[in-house]
């Protein structure tokens, strides 16, 4: 900056005296013919103005606005930094709470199984219980039903004993022959046997 | 240079005359203290930057709204510019260049009003502000580096037998850096605010049928707002050219 305005102060110095005096070479209400630029009347005016100008624009900008520009970007960077390390944050937390989730809906599903396949076995328990006790009841009931039926049988054979021995004492009666009870029992027996 | 009112002919135009300098409160003579339009005009772009960059933040906000948003934006603009160009060495100086640059665009956008006094078309400002530039970087290049920054104008890259040759050339180029640093704004701004009031000269004459002119300086004046900005930027990034040149002399 010191270097800066030295050399324009010091052109602007050099262009007061050089120009100074013949300021009035402007028209008077008249056009202006050539270039008003290369008026040099007019430099230390423009030149001294400009510098003061510069100045003012400096220490605004470096004392007032670029500071406090910086420190609003600064400061948004800081809140977009935090902000995203804050989503980072919220995001590994829903990463953790759906695992934990994930962990609980695997832990339900096993306890699940597990009362399951229990109720299961209880029932199975109670089946074979049942199937047993009915097993046992069903035999004793056939056990029963068979001795009634042998007693039939029994009971049967025996009736046909005494209605073939009737009939074969019948059909010799019938034949003419005189049947002996005794032979004919045998011969029953030994045809019921056969 | 300047003389009386010109010869009067059938058509009068005057594209010079808005680049006069007058004195503000009357009188004649042109002290280098006598407010003028000079004054004025540099007073407006003062104001119109203190608007911009210190009103339009005053909030501060983090949300920012219209204004501060085109304040941090021209900010963030010419701070990458000086990053980008300069380096981070250059970022020292970025108040300086940010200076510059909005001072110049403030006084070619207000040029563009009508009736307004364009400083930044004048030699005498742009010249002083190049000369500045110059003196400050070459200052800067020999404070910084001694006399390593004559290597500026060896160019190692070179075969040896043309070294001298280019050195010769690049001491030319680097003395005419404030030239051509200076008059390409002054030019552009003087040129195309002349081009628009011979345009405006053609539609007074024509009067109310002036289609073609009206069409021509509405797309002259489209051009000057293009040109307002891009000089403003080519000075900017001019300056930070020569800085990174000083900063860092070895090719």
């Amino acid at each position: 900056m010191a270097t800066e305005t030295t050399t324009a102060t010091e052109a602007a110095h050099g262009a007061a005296e050089a120009a100074g005096h013949a300021a009035e070479a402007a028209g008077h209400g008249g056009h202006y013919v050539g270039m008003p630029q290369l008026n040099f009347d007019w430099f230390s005016n423009q030149i001294f103005w400009l510098v003061v100008t510069l100045v003012t624009i400096y220490f605004v900008l470096s004392r007032v606005a670029l500071p406090r520009i910086a420190a609003v970007l600064a400061e948004r960077q800081g809140t977009i930094t935090n902000d995203l390390s804050a989503a980072e944050e919220l995001k590994l937390q829903a990463v953790k709470a759906e695992e934990a989730y994930n962990q609980a809906l695997a832990d339900a599903r096993a306890e699940a199984g597990r009362i399951v396949a229990e109720a299961k076995a209880d029932i199975q328990a109670d089946l074979n219980v049942a199937i047993a006790k009915a097993d046992a009841e069903i035999a004793a009931k056939s056990a029963e039903s068979e001795k009634a039926i042998s007693e039939i049988r029994a009971s049967a054979i025996d009736s046909i004993k005494e209605v073939a021995k009737d009939t074969a004492k019948e059909i010799v009666a019938a034949l003419g022959g005189k049947a002996d009870a005794r032979a004919i029992t045998a011969a029953v027996t030994a045809r019921l046997k056969g | 240079m300047s003389t009386e009112a010109a010869a009067p002919s059938g058509l009068q135009i005057h594209p010079m005359d808005q680049f006069v300098v007058k004195p503000l409160f009357g009188g004649e003579t042109i002290n280098f203290y006598t407010p003028t339009n000079v004054t004025l005009w540099m007073a407006l772009t003062v104001l119109c930057v203190i608007g911009l960059l210190v009103l339009g933040t005053r909030g501060r906000a983090i949300v920012p709204n219209r204004v501060q948003s085109i304040a941090e934006l021209a900010y963030g603009f010419v701070h990458k510019m000086v990053e980008d160009v300069a380096g981070k060495d250059g970022l020292k100086y970025f108040p300086y260049i940010m200076t510059l640059f909005i001072f110049i665009v403030f006084a070619n956008f207000l040029g563009l009003l009508p009736m307004a006094f364009t400083t930044t078309s004048h030699i005498a400002v742009t010249a002083t502000m190049a000369l500045a530039v110059f003196f400050f970087v070459t200052i800067l290049g020999i404070v910084k580096n001694g006399v390593g920054f004559l290597s500026l104008f060896w160019i190692s890259a070179a075969p040896l037998v043309l070294r001298p040759i280019l050195a010769l050339i690049e001491i030319i180029s680097y003395f005419v850096r404030p030239v051509s640093h200076s008059i390409r704004l002054a030019g552009n701004m003087m040129a195309g605010h002349a081009v628009i009031k011979v345009f405006a000269g053609f539609a007074g004459v024509l009067g109310v049928g002036a289609i073609a002119p009206v069409a021509a300086i509405t797309a002259v004046y489209a051009l000057e707002v293009l040109v307002s900005f891009i000089q403003a930027y080519v000075f900017a990034i001019l300056t930070c050219v020569y800085l990174k040149d000083a900063l860092h002399p070895h090719h």
